[in-house]
């Protein structure tokens, strides 16, 4: 069913992004930032889980967002590749959060109009928690750009390794495109000079350079993922396989 | 004897503590801020955004204040004495002495 697909990947994207800022409960580099990182964990995580849940429902197989999150296989995530790539050190993670959220703003500010009420209202509800990341991030990016020699170079670096994942926010293929013309879903295509204006102007304040758009890795949609997704599934679903309907 | 509380940081070469700043919340429209703890960060965006993560993702209130701890002075404990036990035995400070009107609500 189209609709579930679309929602598995606005649901995906967040359960993975979520579960990989998790990873830094207890390693943050200050106990702010370990306490905001957690926070934004969990704004994600629970976006995903009204978003599974509302995935189950329009597929009608009574799966719940449980199921979903939890007894999937690897090619059965539907979620950008940008999202599973280890949490890397601190300035991997801001710069990976910091252009997802960017595009995460600009995108939930247009679901918020979808015309399925359900969407649209979890939309809203994101849409303000992300604006948040989004400002959270690219203050980070100012100082760990605009910082030391070693902070410029590894957040420089991130940006190289991280900017060829990118171009698969950005992607439309049949399915999306026609919920866009049912005004279900919004036009990713339609954000990227947005995107690229806020990036660039963050970068500019940071010091730091934008690479060329070159060749852009994909295959999260299709179920293709990188070698990163299966380990953190394992860890991220062994309790609930372990102990299936176990409650605590 | 005014005492400058100096922000960590200053002073001790192995401090190696970001600067201290002290966080007031307004729990709702109207309410005075109240001070709910302290955050260590570089600059006042920073400040502002760490308060949020620590103090206010509970709905603990509406707006918020970050203020560098060094610009707080504060009183010592030898001011006890001359600072607050004067007011012991002025009991007519207080307004206490009036009957309330009818028809005004006493909160």
């Amino acid at each position: 069913m189209p609709l579930s697909d679309f929602l598995l990947r606005l649901g995906d994207d967040r359960l993975i992004n979520g579960h990989r800022l998790s990873e830094w409960c207890g390693h943050g580099p200050i106990l702010e930032e370990d306490i905001a990182l957690a926070n934004i964990s969990l704004d994600l995580v629970g976006q995903a889980n009204l978003l599974l849940e509302l995935a189950g429902k329009e597929e009608g197989q009574g799966r719940t967002a449980d199921t979903l999150a939890y007894f999937r296989e690897g090619t059965e995530f539907r979620n950008a590749l940008i999202m599973e790539l280890p949490r890397g050190d601190f300035a991997f993670t801001t710069t990976r959060q910091f252009l997802v959220s960017v595009f995460d703003a600009l995108y939930l500010e247009r679901l918020q109009n979808s015309k399925h009420s359900d969407l649209a209202g979890i939309a809203a509800k994101a849409f303000k928690e992300v604006r948040y990341h989004a400002r959270h991030s690219a203050d980070w990016m100012l100082k760990l750009g605009d910082g030391t020699a070693e902070s410029h170079q590894r957040t420089q670096a991130s940006v190289d390794e991280l900017w060829r994942f990118t171009g698969e926010m950005f992607e439309m293929d049949a399915l999306e495109i026609d919920l866009v013309e049912q005004g279900v879903a919004v036009d990713r295509t339609a954000l990227r000079e947005a995107w690229r204006a806020e990036v660039t102007r963050v970068f500019q304040a940071a010091t730091l350079t934008v690479p060329d758009d070159g060749f852009m890795q994909r295959g999260g949609r299709e179920g293709r993922h990188t070698e990163h997704l299966g380990h953190l599934l394992a860890e991220m679903q062994i309790v609930a396989r372990s102990f299936p309907g176990a409650e605590w | 004897m005014a005492e400058q509380k100096a922000s960590s940081g200053d002073g001790d070469a192995t401090d190696t503590q970001w600067p201290l700043w002290e966080v007031f919340i307004q729990p709702k429209p109207g309410a005075p801020h109240e001070h709910c703890g302290s955050v260590h960060a570089v600059d006042a965006e920073q400040a502002l955004l760490n308060a949020r993560d620590v103090y206010a993702r509970r709905n603990e209130g509406i707006h918020l204040w970050v203020v560098p701890t060094q610009w707080i002075t504060g009183s010592t404990p030898e001011d006890v004495g001359p600072f607050f036990d004067p007011a012991n035995d002025k009991a007519y400070r207080h307004p206490q002495f009036y009957k309330t009107p009818r028809g005004v609500k006493v909160y």
